[in-house]
């Protein structure tokens, strides 16, 4: 009952917010001075002023700010949002295919940047003070001050470029048939990407799990532990993982806006026909549809982050999932 | 009286921690000298003393659980054996046991049962002390935050019982609790102590205190200045050895809730010679310098020159 | 000798990390434009004597570009910085001294502008202003402020239930002369670090965004574009396009970072205790 009502609330007020964003997103967009019809039939074309006229009275360019916002919602409610100019396809689908090639990078880079962060962090909370945990520190400071983009490009001229290890971009073999694409391929393409855009969130991770850790082993309920004959390794193992595994856990789920934002970049880098490389190609050629749909999907991709970090907090701390029996 | 086994003393300990001053300048800070207590077996000794008297670390120092800055010397003797730091590894959960103050020492995300048996006890041992304590079978299952005031001290009294241990140090047992609920707290440390253990019970509590405990250890700024049987102190000042302690007795409700001028020393400011004569009604010049033995004075041990 | 103490090392620390700051930004103020200028004479060199950082395709020296890129991005991380930070106390103090409504509706926006990726905020923005760098530096000014108005709506809502903050309300004073004389002097040493803070940040995402081919034109030097050129030229393995401007803008950044956590502990040392 507790969870229910603590979900419910959650979702509304995400749900509020996810209104608000579509309209901010909306107006950004549409208050622009580039021309979409413009940039629809390009520069160089020889259409006349009246046909542009009638592509735009078809769009409903004519039509004030608010109507243009209810149409699109509209539209977007019944799974309709435009065509695409830049990829000539509509836009749902160009985010659909997108999103899946997007979506296994994102979710390796997460993973990685989680497991490694975490480890990291615990090493350096509970050696608190040592060499290791100044070197882990010195480590995070600079990662935290290095864009991932450019780790990215080192990487690509040290091991695609030089050593010839690993292609320089895309997510396939350049000229190979799409049935011919073997899971080896795609894997061999996707290691420098995923590897750069795991570098974004490790700092985060291992910099906050640290902290916690090193609260838990001055609690006072690890005192008492240790007066129970604990050993430190015991008490990692039974009470720190499970004290600091919560905020990390709901951290890492937080974290999607980072994530996103990273795989724009390391998809520019490296070429790779993800949905953040699609949102660089809408933005530079003035794809509105796209650009809109990218951003309202970013959103909510990151929404759906917090959403289940609120959830995975609500259902893991028995505070919350049993409620108090007082 | 039958001579009783005796299940720990100690002897002249001190504790200091390492500091950091301003500067990073490194400093030794002593919070314990001279210290010396002891506890028979079936017998409650009871710590008293102000907070700041360093009567917490003492449990830390008997259980080995210090931080990592501190150091101890003096000797430790459990059951006739030297306690070295491998033999408070080994007793430690087992023979001697902590009780501590609340919930907080408890893993807020772990079920209790779990954290009775800890890693030293096995679930019928666990399942045992909870029978004793009338525990339900619920209770395993509880998380602390859902337990109930008196249901948190009797979990946290089998985490003692589950090792059959022989010595307990109870740390401040009662405070937060109803007067009903701290005597039933006390009246279970002393049926710990009837069955054969040794109890130390660290408490601000004195007038509890009094009624449970056998014999008193009063702490001052770190030391002990006086161990007296709990009949003096039940008796008043004439029966009492140390200025302190009379001043403490004094400083009681019930005996008219006389204050001490002045205030207790920190660690790192001490005094030289007698901790305790700057605030001393009978001081002399001899209290002011050199070290106070302790000594054995009409079934006690008081550190006072002048005590009779 | 007494050796210096820690506070006197904390200022000596923070002067120079602030003077080398300073040089840099002025450096590529003052720089004349002819030494970053194309030279078809010396296209392509690796790092030597001449040429640090060696030059590119062009023949541009890559030390000064990298200089004059930097300059561009501390001046441009400073307006961000500083357009951010305000925007952030003005909101903050709004937001907990004013309560009620005014509260819900900023923490909303706060929300709002946190639950849209940076980068996308920045590329939206950038669009909506026609490209160009007035869209790259209204992008980084505008998208700065959520987490420092959070950061300073708590230390108002704390300052504000202070017993002499409500005694001071109970003798009739304003609810502006409070502000004044209470709540600004105490968010202030928050809002100075959260400033110097904002600046890693701002440089960062001003980087990302030129990178990918949003605001200024391509001769323009600055971190972002030299990065985004060298990936278009990268199949030449000219290394040195990429590894010296990155590498000091990674340098860049982190004087920053060390700037304010310097500052924060001249002003705050309870923070030097880990």
């Amino acid at each position: 009952m507790n969870t229910l009502k603590y979900l419910g609330s959650t979702l509304i007020r995400m749900l509020l917010l996810l209104f608000g964003v579509s309209i901010v997103c909306f107006f950004l967009i549409i208050s622009s001075p580039i021309d979409p019809v413009d940039a629809y039939v390009g520069s160089e074309s020889n259409i006349s002023q009246e046909q542009k006229d009638v592509i735009a009275e078809h769009w409903g360019l004519n039509d004030p700010p608010v109507q243009r916002y209810i149409t699109w919602l509209k539209n977007l409610l019944h799974g309709d949002m435009g065509d695409s100019i830049a990829f000539k396809k509509p836009v749902v689908q160009v985010l659909k295919e997108r999103f899946v090639t997007s979506l296994v990078l994102m979710i390796t880079a997460w993973v990685i940047s989680g497991i490694l962060g975490f480890i990291l962090g615990i090493l350096s909370g509970v050696f608190s003070g040592s060499v290791m945990d100044r070197i882990i520190k010195t480590f995070c400071f600079i990662l935290s001050s290095t864009p991932a983009f450019w780790i990215g490009l080192l990487l690509l001229i040290v091991f695609s470029v030089n050593l010839g290890w690993f292609p320089v971009g895309f997510a396939v073999p350049v000229g190979k048939a799409a049935e011919d694409v073997t899971l080896l391929d795609r894997i061999y393409h996707l290691i420098l990407p995923a590897f750069t855009l795991s570098i974004t969130g490790v700092s985060n991770i291992a910099l906050h799990t640290r902290q916690k850790i090193i609260d838990v082993m001055k609690s006072e309920y690890v005192l008492f532990a240790k007066a129970r004959g604990e050993t430190t390794w015991q008490v990692i193992k039974r009470h720190g993982l499970r004290n600091i595994a919560i905020p990390a856990i709901t951290l890492q789920f937080a974290s999607f806006s980072e994530l996103f934002g990273g795989s724009v970049l390391a998809e520019q880098v490296f070429s790779y026909p993800g949905l953040g490389n699609a949102a660089t190609t809408a933005g530079l050629k003035s794809d509105v549809p796209l650009l809109l749909g990218v951003a309202l999907f970013s959103v909510l991709f990151v929404f759906a982050g917090n959403f289940i970090a609120n959830l995975l907090y609500g259902i893991l701390n028995p505070e919350i999932r049993e409620g108090s029996e007082k | 009286m039958e001579q009783k086994k005796n299940i720990l003393s100690v002897k002249n300990l001190s504790v200091s921690f390492k500091m950091y001053d301003k500067g990073l300048e490194q400093k030794d800070l002593k919070v314990i000298s001279n210290l010396n207590i002891s506890v028979q077996e079936g017998e409650i000794l009871a710590i008293a003393g102000s907070s700041g008297s360093g009567k917490s670390l003492l449990a830390s120092a008997i259980l080995g659980i210090l931080p990592n800055n501190a150091s101890v010397d003096g000797i430790m003797t459990y059951c006739g054996m030297e306690l070295t730091e491998e033999l408070q590894k080994k007793l430690r959960g087992k023979e001697i046991a902590l009780v501590p103050q609340s919930v907080a020492y408890l893993d807020p995300l772990m079920h209790v049962g779990s954290q009775v048996v800890g890693v030293r006890g096995t679930l019928e041992k666990m399942r045992t002390a909870f029978k004793r304590y009338e525990l339900s079978k619920e209770v395993e299952t509880m998380y602390p935050f859902q337990l109930s005031g008196g249901m948190a001290r009797r979990i946290l009294l089998s985490t003692a019982v589950i090792g059959d241990a022989r010595l307990i140090v109870a740390d401040e047992p009662t405070p937060g609790l109803s007067k009903e609920m701290a005597k039933d707290a006390m009246g279970h440390l002393r049926t710990l102590a009837d069955e054969g253990r040794g109890i130390i019970l660290i408490t601000h509590d004195i007038d509890l205190a009094f009624e449970y405990a056998d014999r008193v250890a009063v702490f001052y700024a770190g030391t002990t200045v006086e161990t007296a049987p709990v009949e003096d102190f039940r008796n008043g000042p004439e029966s009492l050895r140390h200025p302190y302690s009379k001043a403490l007795w004094e400083a009681l409700p019930q005996n008219g809730f006389k204050p001490i001028p002045g205030t207790q020393p920190y660690a790192g400011s001490l005094p030289e010679g007698c901790l305790f004569w700057p605030r001393c009604p009978v001081r002399t010049e001899a209290c002011m310098k050199g070290e106070i033995p302790s000594r054995s004075l009409r079934g006690g041990e008081v550190c006072c020159i002048h005590a009779t | 000798m007494k050796k210096m103490n820690r506070r006197t090392k904390t200022v000596m620390l923070v002067i120079i990390i602030a003077g080398i700051l300073l040089i840099i930004s002025a450096a590529g103020l003052l720089m004349n434009p002819a030494l970053y200028e194309p030279n078809y004479a010396a296209k392509k060199l690796p790092p030597c004597a001449a040429h640090w950082f060696g030059t590119d395709y062009l023949g541009r020296d890559m030390f000064c570009r990298t200089i004059k890129g930097l300059s561009n991005s501390i001046m441009l991380g400073t307006m961000a910085a500083v357009f951010s930070a305000f925007m952030a106390l003005f909101l903050g103090i709004v937001s907990a001294s004013v309560g009620g409504r005014a509260d819900k509706i900023i923490s909303y926006f706060v929300d709002l502008v946190m639950g849209v990726p940076h980068m996308v905020l920045l590329m939206l923005i950038s669009f909506s202003l026609g490209k160009g760098l007035k869209g790259v530096v209204i992008g980084v000014a505008l998208t700065h402020w959520p987490n420092l108005t959070r950061v300073i709506r708590g230390e108002v809502l704390q300052v504000k239930n202070m017993q002499y903050v409500k005694a001071s309300k109970k003798f009739g004073k304003s609810n502006f002369q409070i502000a004044c004389h209470h709540i600004i002097p105490h968010v202030m040493p928050q809002f100075l670090v959260g400033l110097l803070l904002l600046f890693p940040h701002a440089i960062l995402h001003e980087a990302g965004v030129t990178f990918l081919g949003f605001g200024l034109s391509v001769d323009t030097p600055a971190i972002g574009i030299i990065l985004s050129e060298s990936l278009k030229h990268i199949s030449t393995g000219m290394w040195w396009l990429v590894f010296f401007p990155g590498i000091m803008l990674v340098a860049v950044v982190m004087l920053f970072d060390k700037l304010g956590d310097n500052v924060k502990l001249l002003i705050d040392p309870s923070s030097a205790q880990e």
